[in-house]
């Protein structure tokens, strides 16, 4: 039967905010996954399947929080999946859903991401004492700082990269309503005034701590069809790639990982780009603290090595740039873990259906999402355009 | 959906919006093979790595050669004095520390080694810190030794000569394992397979 | 479908605790294991998926250092459940389907040794109504006996026999963690451990890993001489609450085992994830296996129960029998949550 098409048909998500006590882990996940269905015509009886990411259960105390969803999730004798790949995980869980269609097993898939980070203590989940393991002086930033230090010093590149990336990304923010931070004040002073937290990262150029959700439904071509000819635009998936490598390996590349770049290829390779620069209008990648934009750019082909903080210095990954890069604000504006992932990838697809609202690129036909986790080594990317590929 | 209708006893009943519910949990972790060897070079103030044959020497050891997939049963000492591959410095308080701000958590590439281990350094203004530096391990008193790499208090430097040539992850080929020269992708063939010794464009970064 | 077989199959002896080794020791005979057999390294594998969990690791992201047994270097393609390693293969059965790859990778493993089981799964539950009452893993499994005893369809006699048999065929398996020969009265004479479930009744909390190697098409003939081929698949989920489903039954294995195709022809063997007596019964009438079948010749999960893993290696022994030629056609099924709340159920078939 080999690989059937598949499209993004509905696209939700939740307002993301640091605590949303107003619903409950339940009420989460349905607010994106109600959303979806809205948005692709269609009722919980309408799906065939579901599949949920998330980062560690720990997060909100429930071990494979899943389980107890199941229903709040209308999978009642349905067929209910969990993927758990790390920071990547809302990336790879939407993948997982894809190929359900693309083996023809299913033809209406439900994925959902979510993270509820103010259920637990999201630094205690994180910080739990293990004996035996060396000690993390200081914390997640305190783990990505040097690799940041090492693309400053490789790329030669100037201080003031990592506060206009920051700057940009959250005055995209300001025009996308589900964004977690809106900072109406902001500005390349405010940011490079901000507290030095791990030299070279600033606070303002790191990444808040959010409660929010995403969905997507995605649709088999007769679906996607059906959409299409009902004026609802579908989002084509024209490529997936997920690449793993060693967390702790002698060899391996922490600035530029090798694994992040054969990802990269791989879904270009599908989705037939054969000069990213070129060929992509938009791109939401991961950049959890400001520095890895032009760190990413590198790695995923639009810049030559050293060059990629020239893109954002020049003003090519704005959003009347030439190559707009991370068009909601991304994860510097909204970081509920398990679905910052999905959310980049939900953010490609709205783009490419010309549903991004004020945070519309003009004519994008074709948008790159992408995830990573772990310290960098796991990877995950999807092509979508306009166009049936 | 349905209106949702509640009995009269409980209409006018301030709702619940949260409930607190406190879980513990208690394990008992036991070290394993590799950490276990690691850990008893520690009270003897050595640092003991180790290999997979024909792999590479990885300190703190966890078991497997991550590049290999294969167990690491070789027990190699490296040196106390290392070099300086990387480094933040930290401005923040971090829950749980009691470190005087600001203080510099570093890799460091122990003579030996083919893996950084991330400690922090000491003895020096953060500022003066940098890549390069040659550093060297400064232990507890002997009396407070115990089976934890933090037996080590820090790092600090010896005062040697900057090691300009110190081999940092990536770099030694050229412009990063994951870069696009002239835009074209690299493959797996940029580094060399360690099990079947093919691949390798360049030295691997061990020159 | 495409044709995907099950081509190899490795597993660790079995044991209530291994506690010299940390989890990525553990594993590695496992993968090693499995990829000798057919002589392959991680060089040969398309894709690699793992199951596991980080509530009995006790730390967030455990399966992140595990990974290092594979090797992923040069990187690979690599994904992860937190699920038990069953649904990993499922991931990579799909993953086959769409002919891109050949070969795929699947492990499993859990050391329950370092928590207290009982209490960890008490955190499965739904946080707010059922969380906060702690109730252990085993008491929530004899409020579904006692529902299955009081419908008067089974009797503590059914459960005994069901105890019996699995241990004494848990003899003739290297990697068993419990197995002897009792007979039924030994076991009726047993006190009861939490009513009307005696400790026999129950699942001993077990270390261990296992994995599996999958092969489409000719590279899986090539590889062996009778591969397990997978001839349906299927899984579904009911509500948590104890209460929104009937716990006599399993409709969602029912429902599985329909897509499965399990009616679909005679069922030489079957190996069942039913961690306690009284959910074999279940299983049995929800997949509707009769006399002819040989069930868990294994011991099952009765005989050891490594979390995340005891579905995996349900479906590696079935493939087996199947490889060994002494089945034609046989069945797996692996479980999730409590009391049977999520089921797989796979049709596996050697070639005539």
């Amino acid at each position: 039967m080999g690989k059937q098409r598949v499209a993004v048909v509905g696209i939700g998500q939740t307002k993301h905010q640091a605590t949303r006590g107003d619903v409950s882990m339940a009420g989460l996940v349905r607010e994106a996954a109600l959303r979806a269905l809205a948005d692709a015509q269609m009722t919980w009886a309408d799906i065939d399947a579901a599949v949920v990411g998330k980062a560690p259960d720990f997060f909100e105390g429930v071990m494979m929080p899943e389980l107890f969803l199941a229903d709040a999730l209308g999978c009642t004798g349905k067929p209910l999946f969990r993927v758990h790949t790390a920071g990547s995980v809302g990336g790879s869980t939407a993948i997982v859903a894809a190929q359900l269609v693309q083996a023809g097993i299913h033809e209406r898939v439900l994925t959902v991401a979510f993270e509820k980070q103010s259920e637990s203590e999201a630094m205690w989940a994180l910080s739990l004492p293990i004996p035996f393991t060396p000690p993390l002086h200081a914390g997640a930033g305190g783990y990505f700082a040097p690799h940041v230090r090492s693309y400053i010093r490789r790329a030669k590149a100037p201080d003031h990269i990592g506060i206009l990336v920051a700057l940009k990304d959250r005055q995209n923010g300001l025009k996308n309503p589900y964004a977690h931070l809106h900072e109406h004040d902001i500005s390349f002073d405010s940011i490079k005034d901000s507290l030095m937290l791990w030299d070279p990262i600033r606070y303002a150029e790191t990444c808040p701590s959010s409660d929010g959700a995403c969905a997507l439904v995605l649709g088999s071509e007769r679906v996607a069809d059906a959409a299409a000819a009902d004026g609802r635009k579908p989002a084509w998936i024209q490529g997936t790639a997920m690449r793993s490598e060693p967390t702790l390996s002698a060899e391996r590349d922490t600035v530029l990982p090798l694994g992040g770049a054969l990802c990269a290829a791989d879904v270009y390779r599908q989705a037939g780009i054969t000069n990213p620069r070129k060929d992509v209008d938009c791109v939401e990648m991961y950049v959890p603290f400001s520095w890895f934009e032009p760190m990413w750019l590198e790695n995923l082909g639009f810049a030559e090595p050293g060059e990629g903080w020239k893109l954002t210095e020049a003003g090519v990954t704005a959003l009347d740039g030439d190559l707009p890069v991370n068009m909601s604000g991304g994860v510097l504006c909204t970081n509920p873990i398990g679905a910052s992932g999905m959310l980049r990838f939900a953010e490609a697809a709205m783009q490419v259906r010309g549903t991004a609202g004020d945070h519309q690129v003009d004519g994008a036909r074709r948008a790159v999402g992408h995830a990573y986790g772990g310290g960098s080594q796991f990877f995950a990317m999807w092509v979508v355009g306009a166009d049936k590929p | 959906m349905a209106e949702i209708v509640l009995p009269p006893s409980i209409r006018d009943v301030e709702p619940v919006r949260s409930v607190r519910t406190p879980a513990q949990l208690d394990y008992e972790f036991t070290a394993g093979d590799a950490t276990t060897r690691f850990l008893n070079g520690i009270v003897n103030k050595r640092i003991i790595g180790q290999q997979a044959p024909g792999g590479r020497v990885y300190v703190p050891p966890r078991g497997a050669d991550p590049e290999l997939g294969q167990p690491t049963p070789i027990d190699v000492e490296v040196a106390q004095v290392g070099t300086v591959t990387s480094f933040c410095v930290v401005n923040l308080q971090f829950y749980g520390s009691v470190m005087e701000i600001p203080y510099v958590s570093a890799l460091i590439l122990l003579d030996g080694a083919d893996l950084s281990i991330m400690h922090l350094i000491q003895e020096i203004p953060a500022d003066q810190v940098r890549i390069g530096m040659r550093v060297e391990a400064v232990w507890r008193d002997d009396a407070d030794i115990e089976p934890t790499f933090e037996s080590v208090r820090y790092f600090r430097p010896t005062g040697e000569p900057d090691d300009v040539n110190v081999r940092i992850p990536g770099e030694g080929h050229g412009t990063g394992l994951g870069s696009w020269v002239g835009g074209v992708a690299p493959t797996e063939a940029v580094i060399r397979n360690p099990r079947t010794g093919q691949g390798g464009t360049t030295e691997g970064g061990d020159a | 479908m495409r044709d995907v077989a099950i081509i190899s199959f490795a597993q660790t002896p079995m044991r209530r605790r291994v506690d010299e080794l940390n989890e990525v020791e553990m594993l590695m005979p496992a993968v090693h294991g499995a990829l000798a057999q057919v002589d392959m390294t991680i060089d040969d594998i398309g894709f690699t998926c793992s199951g596991s969990t980080d509530y009995l690791a006790g730390m967030a992201f455990s399966f992140v250092s595990t990974l290092d047994a594979v090797g992923p270097w040069p990187p690979i393609q690599e994904s992860h459940v937190e699920m038990d390693g069953a649904w990993a293969l499922y991931e990579a059965w799909v993953k086959l389907q769409l002919g891109e790859i050949d070969t795929a990778l699947v492990y499993a493993y859990a050391k329950s040794s370092p928590g207290d089981l009982p209490m960890v799964l008490t955190r499965q539950l739904d946080p707010i109504t059922m969380g906060p009452l702690w109730p252990d893993s085993v008491s929530i499994a004899a409020l579904q006996a006692r529902a299955l005893l009081d419908t008067g369809r089974v009797t503590e006699g059914d459960l005994a026999e069901v105890a019996v048999r699995s241990r004494r065929d848990a003899l003739a398996n290297p990697n068993a963690q419990l197995a002897w020969d009792r007979g039924l009265d030994d076991h009726l004479a047993e006190d009861y451990l939490v009513a009307p479930l005696r400790r026999s009744d129950c699942p001993p909390i077990t270390d261990g890993a296992a994995a599996i190697v999958w092969a489409a098409g000719d590279e899986a003939r090539s590889k062996v001489d009778r591969p397990a081929w997978i001839r349906g698949i299927d899984h579904r989920i009911e509500p948590i609450h104890l209460g929104l489903r009937d716990l006599t039954v399993s409709e969602s294995t029912r429902i599985a085992a329909e897509k499965a195709g399990v009616a679909d022809g005679p069922v030489d063997v079957a190996e069942i994830h039913a961690p306690f007596t009284h959910q074999e019964l279940i299983l049995r009438q929800a997949m509707g296996l009769g006399g002819s079948t040989a069930i868990n010749p294994s011991g099952g999960a009765l005989c050891a129960n490594p979390m995340m893993t005891a579905g995996l290696v349900r479906l590696g022994e079935v493939a087996n029998r199947i490889s060994a030629g002494t089945a034609d056609r046989g069945v797996a099924h692996a479980t999730s949550g409590p009391c049977l709340q999520q089921n797989l159920v796979c049709v596996l078939e050697g070639d005539n």
